[in-house]
């Protein structure tokens, strides 16, 4: 059975697309050899800056016949049916055969299809896998109409057996396939003609080439801690890095070069950006100090001079790099500890629009400081340090560091912060208040940063939904889902209880405030005070509305006080939905958090985490299972009693009444339960809440066991019912058992 | 075919070896626009002449100014005027790379030394609405070059596609001559009977344009020009296809364009003096660029542009 080698060399392919289009390209030809009916051993795709490579193993020389019987129309149909039918299948009328089936004479066609030369289908599904190749962005050259990533210079396709090769000859645009490939552009550039993969592969390594992407990244990884290692320093891991870098090489040579000792002292994180960023270098450190001293850069090839050149133009390219970053460095502490200092940044901030609903960014900081003074003592934190690191953690925004690194922005703050002499608690609060960035970001544990943190989280969810600019489908352009999980996350995993709601109506109101003109100063700021006086958005806004003077209660405040109530709602449920999505992750039912976001004081996110996963937790014992089962029964009796009845049973049982020891000895285990669950739900603790809770399964069942509920004795069955009741509102206090699915 | 290129040893003996080169490679050798722009892509030559079915080939030098790097002469790599060599085919050779790279080595890049790398780097123009594909060319860990394939400029696709080089003359030319501040740089032969350093013939002009770009440019008139232009530009290309005087088809593409060129120039003014709001910032390029496109519009509506008369 014969092999199959394919290489598709182009110019420089981007690193970052590399591995993907060597996985498509395996993908692509594959399946449509499948789909041919060419079957294979194996099958195995490379790539390199200029070159796809896919070698199969072990294909079918041909395709097998095929035979195919097809049901055609009735005998006596109309000619043209027939004929449509004939040409369908290819065939002629005396071809056909009829036969007799219960619903007449019918015509059924077998069509033959021969066996197909493998290196005919192999060239057609070569040509369709380059024409629909799925590049994330392809072009045209010259004057064709190919699509490629970068220009597509030629086409190896053979297949090679025992007795010797042959070139599938296709031509796509002009593109010509042949049995030729090149080495390395600078140290072996002249055309090599193979035969098999094997001979490819050897031919390419004397040509300068290592055709795997995880050879070459495997070759930079060892030479580079090699060297470094024979230096006394280790390299700083950068797996995305590596990666790319293994991607622009086809010959990797290791290099490690020196930073100038006037960049020495630069923090860490801007050398290593710097390097990373700008010039793809690896930052090299002493393991004794912390500190990054040298950096590894990875050329494409070996040079007379052992590489001397290209290090001295690296290290040349770097020092004018990181003047750049020393200048910027320089400058910005020169700024921060002026007498202005960093309040000079955020005056200029002023100048730059966060959204043009909501403001400038300075705006924003100001709305961010005013609601972590707020969050302060619900975290622990100082008010007026919080406020004090909300203003502060993004003045670095107008740095000119960050300017050129945005993704220092808050480190570079920290930084700044400490220089200015600001308080340790202030300078981690300017790093850490974005966090966490993603889902295995860490949440920040230090009070004051927490409460910044929050704050800049919950002020962008609520000033989106203040303008009705929230997330839809996949579209979520400020990053809107993740702030809210930040919001999760940093309250759960800091075990912080906290009731959202005020938070969020207050910072609704001042969001509503920036964006509508019509909303006066003043009266925002009043309404916010009754906020946190009252607790609740109707009883605040109601009093502000009773001071107004005659003519005051304009629209837009009338609007406000329309519109809040329902956004703050839609926005809390937006929460629980990331929530639910939070706790899916962690195994937790999507019914088991919809019990207990049915709960009152669902606001505060802690709380309800809790609730739900002791209820998870005791769903999953046997006993927790089978309360909810009689507890539906309980329910579904009591409910359509009630229906039945017109009435509520809701009090009244009395043992008195009670018949037999099963309904006796319900009444004990809800004394016994109530007991134990309000005072443990009043502790929020609810472990031991709902183990009371499960505990009734045993009574209950053996209640349903022994008695009839629906007694003829009206007296009876009142009682009974009402017994129910209790079952219903006992356990209703631990969460919405109705919402559990089974 | 050439000798074995001398290594230059001064900024224009670069500049000269890039022209001969292109010179012997078949481009028209042209001049610089004489206006001020942004990058030698907003010359005509490469922005009209990228668009239609016309083949093109052009090099050329164009002094480039980019008011908010200005650093008064002071930054070893940041002036806000410098120079770009441009070199625009289309339809692009299938061996551009190779020609490219021979470029190199007539300014005296010994390939077997150095570690010539194309990196990834796509293109955009968001004021002239156009992108491409292609690279910056890395020497040794240094851009020294911007290559890029062509895909759509004005808001139409190329066809056939131009192949565009854009060498930073400056820091090439540092790089070859080793030097580490540009205004050290040699600018004619330093054996010269009068030899001039680059701080000799721009020092000075960089201080004169930081100080009036930052701080000094009247912003009310930089915005009133910006205006103008952008009026002006609309009403050339209102004027009907036929010429009134001469009953001749004359589109004036080109005097359309330079309205264009104008009003991004005193965008980029604006923009040093900081007046520009982030969220406003979009606005102005949004302008630029309805401009930019009206007069692709029209350019492919000339002869140059590919227009004929039996199509039409």
């Amino acid at each position: 059975m014969p092999d199959l080698l394919i290489e598709l060399f182009s110019e420089e392919i981007p690193a970052r697309m590399q591995t993907r289009a060597a996985e498509d390209l395996k993908k692509l030809v594959t399946n449509g050899l499948v789909e041919a009916g060419l079957t294979y051993g194996s099958a195995a795709a490379f790539s390199t800056p200029r070159r796809l490579t896919l070698a199969v193993g072990d294909m079918l020389a041909a395709s097998p016949r095929t035979v195919e019987e097809r049901k055609g129309p009735k005998a006596d149909a109309p000619e043209k049916a027939i004929e449509g039918f004939l040409r369908g299948a290819g065939l002629t009328r005396d071809q056909l055969e009829e036969r007799d089936t219960p619903k007449g004479k019918i015509l059924f066609a077998k069509i033959e299809k021969p066996g197909r030369a493998a290196s005919e289908i192999v060239a057609e599904v070569l040509e369709q896998s380059i024409r629909n190749f799925p590049w994330p962005k392809s072009m045209r050259w010259g004057s064709g109409s190919l699509r490629w990533v970068r220009p597509l210079h030629s086409i190896l396709c053979i297949m090679s057996a025992e007795d010797g090769a042959e070139v599938v000859a296709l031509d796509v645009d002009g593109i010509t396939s042949g049995d030729e490939t090149r080495g390395h552009r600078f140290l072996a550039p002249e055309a090599i003609k193979v035969t098999s993969f094997e001979d490819y592969a050897a031919k390419l390594k004397r040509a300068f080439v290592v055709l795997s992407a995880e050879e070459r990244a495997e070759t930079i990884w060892n030479d580079a801690i090699n060297i470094a290692f024979a230096n006394g320093l280790e390299v700083v891991e950068d797996t995305g890095l590596l990666a790319e870098v293994a991607g622009l090489v086809e010959y990797p040579v290791v290099l490690m070069g020196q930073i100038a000792d006037d960049f020495l002292g630069l923090p860490p994180e801007v050398l290593q950006t710097s390097m990373k960023e700008h010039q793809k270098f690896f930052s090299v450190r002493n393991p004794k100090t912390g500190q990054i001293e040298r950096f590894i850069t990875v050329a494409n090839r070996t040079t007379a001079d052992n590489g001397a050149t290209i290090l001295a133009g690296n290290e040349k390219v770097l020092s004018a790099r990181l003047a750049d970053a020393k200048f910027f460095w320089e400058n910005d502490l020169r700024t921060a500890t002026s007498n202005e200092g960093m309040s000079a940044w955020v005056k200029s901030l002023e100048n730059v629009t966060f959204h043009n609903k909501l403001g400038t960014q300075a705006e924003l900081i100001e709305r961010m400081a005013l609601l972590s003074a707020d969050l302060a003592p619900m975290v622990g934190a100082d008010a007026d340090e919080a406020a004090r690191a909300a203003r502060l953690a993004k003045a670095d925004l107008s740095s000119e560091m960050v300017y050129e690194f945005p993704e220092l922005q808050g480190l570079m703050g920290s930084y700044y912060a400490k220089a200015a002499g600001e308080s340790d608690a202030v300078a981690a609060a300017a790093k850490e208040h974005y966090a966490p960035l993603g889902p295995s970001d860490d949440v920040p544990t230090a009070a004051v940063s927490v409460a910044v943190a929050l704050a800049e989280k919950i002020d962008k969810l609520t000033g989106f939904w203040a303008i009705d600019e929230k997330p839809t489908g996949s579209k979520d352009p400020f990053a809107l889902r993740r702030a809210a999980l930040g919001v999760i996350r940093i309250l759960v995993e800091n075990d912080i209880s906290l009731r959202m709601d005020r938070f969020i109506d207050a910072q609704l109101v001042r969001n509503k405030g920036q964006s509508n003109g019509d909303l006066k100063t003043d009266l925002i700021r009043d309404l916010v005070e009754e906020i946190a006086e009252h607790g609740v958005f109707g009883a605040a806004f109601k009093t502000v509305k009773e001071r107004l003077a005659e003519g005051e209660y304009n629209d837009a405040f009338k609007e406000l006080g329309e519109q809040v109530p329902d956004k703050s709602v839609d926005l809390l449920g937006f929460l629980h939905d990331r929530l639910k999505v939070y706790l899916r992750d962690q195994g937790v039912r999507h019914d088991i958090i919809d019990a207990c976001i049915a709960m009152e004081g669902n606001d505060d996110l802690t709380l309800l985490v809790k609730r739900a996963r002791a209820l998870s937790e005791t769903l999953s014992t046997d006993d927790g299972e089978n309360l909810i089962q009689g507890f539906k029964r309980a329910n579904n009796i009591l409910t359509q009693a009630e229906a039945a009845d017109g009435v509520e049973y809701s009090y009244g049982a009395d043992i008195k009444f009670a018949e037999v020891d099963e309904e006796k000895a319900l009444f004990a285990a809800l004394d016994k339960a109530e007991a134990a669950i309000a005072p443990a739900m009043a502790a929020q603790d609810f472990i031991t809440a709902m183990s009371a809770m499960a505990a009734l399964r045993g009574p209950i069942d053996a209640f349903f066991d022994a008695v009839q509920v629906n007694s003829d004795n009206g007296t009876v069955r009142r009682n009974r019912l009402n017994l129910l009741s209790r079952i219903r509102t006992t356990c209703s206090s631990v969460a919405d058992l109705t919402r559990i699915d089974g | 075919m050439s000798e074995k290129p001398q290594t230059p040893r001064s900024f224009q003996a670069i500049i000269l070896a890039l022209q001969n080169y292109w010179a012997q490679h078949g481009c028209a050798i042209l001049q610089p626009y004489d206006m001020e722009v942004g990058a030698g892509t907003f010359h005509p030559a490469t922005t009209l002449r990228s668009l239609g079915s016309q083949p093109w080939a052009a090099a050329y030098v164009q002094p480039s100014r980019r008011p908010t790097d200005g650093r008064y002469g002071e930054n070893p790599n940041r002036l806000q005027h410098y120079y770009q060599y441009q070199v625009l085919i289309k339809p692009s050779p299938p061996n551009l790379q190779e020609l490219y790279l021979g470029s190199l080595e007539a300014i005296g890049i010994n390939m077997d030394l150095h570690d010539i790398r194309f990196v990834e780097d796509d293109w955009e123009s968001p004021t002239l609405g156009a992108w491409g594909l292609g690279w910056e060319v890395w020497c040794d860990g240094m851009e020294v070059s911007q290559f890029t394939y062509f895909q759509q400029v004005g808001g139409h696709d190329c066809a056939p596609v131009s192949g565009e080089l854009t060498y930073g003359l400056e820091r090439l030319a540092m790089y070859v001559l080793g030097v580490d501040h540009v205004m050290d740089m040699p600018f004619n032969d330093p054996d010269a009977l009068i030899p001039l350093t680059y701080r000799d013939v721009f020092k000075q002009t960089e201080e004169e344009y930081a100080r009036w770009n930052f701080d000094t440019a009247n912003t009310e008139v930089l915005l009133r020009q910006f205006e103008e232009a952008e009026a002006h530009c609309k009403v050339i290309l209102e004027q009907p296809a036929t010429d009134p005087k001469t009953g001749k088809r004359i589109i004036m593409a080109h005097p359309a364009y330079d309205q264009c060129i104008k009003a991004s120039h005193m965008f980029n003014l604006l923009d040093a003096r900081g007046v520009i709001s982030v969220t406003e910032r979009q606005a102005y390029i949004g302008r630029v660029r309805a401009l930019s496109k009206m007069c692709a519009d029209a350019f492919v509506q000339t002869r140059a542009g590919g227009w004929s008369e039996d199509a039409a």
